[in-house]
């Protein structure tokens, strides 16, 4: 069965992203890019997937400017087998990228969708639930344990007040919460090999999709800061300070 | 104008975030809400008691489709076309079902929001609360999830809207509940409580961690933890406060062995007034807190509690 995992090129969870000083959004040149950790997971999965034999082929796709080549490198150095990048300039949304997605899934016929949860940039949480939409298939966002077994997945999924379990019929979407799995690093052998594999290139033209963002910016800003307080030297000051001067016990 | 809410409740309580999820809708016009599961009659009761709401919806179901995204999804794309605006309270719940319902829609979902400009734009964190971006929507219709802790919640009674059913639709199939776990606590809920007291990696296993709940009985307080503590599993996943956790705001945030990364700060930093407790002074979380005690937590944590009893 061959699985499709969306990978996106984000600002390094490391990195404290800087607003740009014009407001018009949040400084990425020269800045570290990774692949968004919550993809890392998507990836280990589908891997970890092909190495248990359920799955034959991993196919991770990419939607955003040319050097989200490098974010499929790493997919591919991680164990993709293949890649596909669909290169814009335009800001995406989950909504175009859903479409660019529904369009891949009608060509290449996967038996799963694996995603992350979220991209760490814009926070948004909805391309997996969107694609599903899209495609009028399963949903099990926030995985946090995914079992295929004969025509169906049953995946575990992380909700408010515990955790709640669902049996979907594949093909199937699945999005992938932290505790998924811990994704691999690659290994060097590994990252030469992927130089070698399969990258195609298309552009959303090409798949009939309009990019045109639905939200636009206005402005981005900082947050308001909080300063730093004071140090105490002991308990007995704590409960003083928040009884008497904070009042909040 | 009018503006749906899709409301979170439990056994038939309406839960506060979404009373918050009310308010922010009130600012953009005539409110009507719905609410799904087997206790809906329940919820539409107590729903209905909220001051503002002009009409609630109620989709009663047993089969446990009301626990699936495909039907609730589908029933809220069905609803639409009688509002302008449709939000929820950013919960687990909301993030699973409204973006799908977005999608039924062809509308691009507006996550998270902290502040509401005009009908159309709306005040959003993004980057772990990095930043705040403010964002124009060009589509027609709106799908929303509030970030309950920007927004105070309405009262929970004195109103009187009429009640309605609705069907839940079979949705698309192929995706069947099987169960739902969830962890039992007399404490007050995370994201309401007026206190918490938060725990991470300091705490070093499981069964010390359990040293945090005389002081959070004391406080009447919520306990929390960092991704940390939840991942070399000390407690659960719904305990974990940050960027992919909780969002709170209490009162009063207790750190108690925390480093404070910005993807924690990201799910606490709007608390009133943050206390940290650390053994390194260089820790990160100091930067945002309020009052600090550097030093061994296990020391200071019965010292706490035993000022508290005195003052008390
Ligand atoms: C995509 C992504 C999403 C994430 N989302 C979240 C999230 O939602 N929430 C979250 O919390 N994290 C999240 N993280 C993880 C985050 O980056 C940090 O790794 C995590 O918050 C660290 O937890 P901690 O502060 O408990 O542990 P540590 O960083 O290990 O800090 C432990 C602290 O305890 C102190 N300490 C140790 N012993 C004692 C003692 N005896 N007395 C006093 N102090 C002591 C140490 O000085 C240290 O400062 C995310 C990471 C990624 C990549």
């Amino acid at each position: 069965m061959k699985v499709l995992v969306p990978v996106k090129r984000v600002i390094d969870y490391n990195i404290k992203p800087r607003v740009k000083a014009d407001g018009s959004g949040v400084e990425t040149a020269g800045v570290k890019m990774s692949m968004n950790p919550f993809d890392e997971i998507a990836v280990e999965e589908a891997v970890r997937l092909k190495e248990k034999g359920v799955v034959s082929e991993i196919i991770a796709v990419s939607i955003g400017e040319a050097k989200a080549q490098d974010t499929l490198r790493t997919a591919m150095a991680m164990g993709a087998d293949r890649s596909i990048l669909v290169e814009t300039d335009v800001v995406t949304e989950p909504l175009s990228v859903a479409k660019v997605l529904k369009a891949l899934v009608e060509k290449e016929k996967p038996d799963l969708i694996i995603l992350g949860k979220q991209a760490i940039d814009d926070d948004m949480n909805a391309t997996g639930q969107m694609l599903a939409g899209l495609l009028g298939r399963p949903q099990g966002t926030f995985a946090s344990k995914v079992d295929v077994t004969d025509g169906s997945v049953t995946v575990m999924r992380e909700i408010d007040g515990g955790s709640q379990t669902v049996k979907l019929a594949l093909p199937a979407i699945i999005t992938a919460d932290l505790r998924l799995n811990e994704p691999r690093y690659a290994s060097l052998p590994n990252i030469m090999k992927a130089r070698k594999k399969p990258m195609e290139k298309i552009t959303p033209a090409d798949l009939g999709v309009d990019m045109t963002p639905r939200l636009s910016v206005v402005s981005v800003a900082e947050p308001p800061e909080r300063k730093a307080g004071i140090k105490l030297d002991s308990a007995a000051e704590l409960v003083s300070r928040l009884r008497n001067e904070a009042k909040v016990i | 104008m009018a503006v749906l809410v899709y409301l979170d409740h439990e056994g038939g309580a309406i839960r506060q975030a979404s009373r918050s999820a009310i308010a922010a809708a009130s600012r953009l016009g005539d409110v009507d809400v719905l609410v799904t599961g087997p206790d809906a009659a329940a919820a539409a009761k107590s729903a209905a008691a909220i001051p503002g709401v002009k009409k609630v919806l109620q989709a009663t179901d047993t089969t446990g489709n009301s626990e699936l995204a495909e039907p609730v999804a589908a029933l809220l794309a069905d609803l639409a076309a009688g509002y302008t605006h449709i939000l929820a309270a950013s919960s687990a719940t909301a993030k699973n079902v409204l973006p799908r319902a977005a999608a039924l829609l062809d509308v691009q979902p507006i996550p998270d929001i902290v502040a509401i400009n005009d009908a159309d734009t709306f005040v959003r964190p993004i980057y772990a609360g990095s930043a705040l971006a403010t964002v124009k929507s060009a589509d027609a219709k709106k799908i929303i999830t509030v970030r309950a802790s920007s927004f105070d919640p309405v009262a929970g009674e004195g109103g009187n809207a009429t009640i309605e059913d609705v069907a839940l639709p079979a949705g698309p199939g192929g995706s069947t509940f099987i169960a739902t776990e969830l962890s039992k606590s007399e404490r007050p809920e995370l994201e309401s409580a007026r206190v918490v007291v938060s725990g991470g990696n300091g705490m070093l296993n499981g069964e010390n961690f359990k040293l945090l709940e005389p002081l959070a009985d004391r406080l009447g307080a919520a306990i929390g933890a960092s991704r940390a503590a939840v991942d070399k599993g000390f407690v659960s996943n719904e305990y974990q406060v940050g960027q992919t956790g909780k969002i709170v705001a209490p009162e009063l945030y207790i750190a108690m062995g925390i480093s404070g990364q910005i993807q924690h700060l990201a799910g606490m930093k709007d608390s009133k007034v943050i206390v940290a407790i650390n053994k390194d002074p260089e820790a990160p979380i100091f930067q945002v807190a309020d009052y600090g005690i550097v030093g061994d937590l296990f020391t200071i944590l019965p010292q706490l509690e035993a000022e508290l009893d005195k003052a008390g």
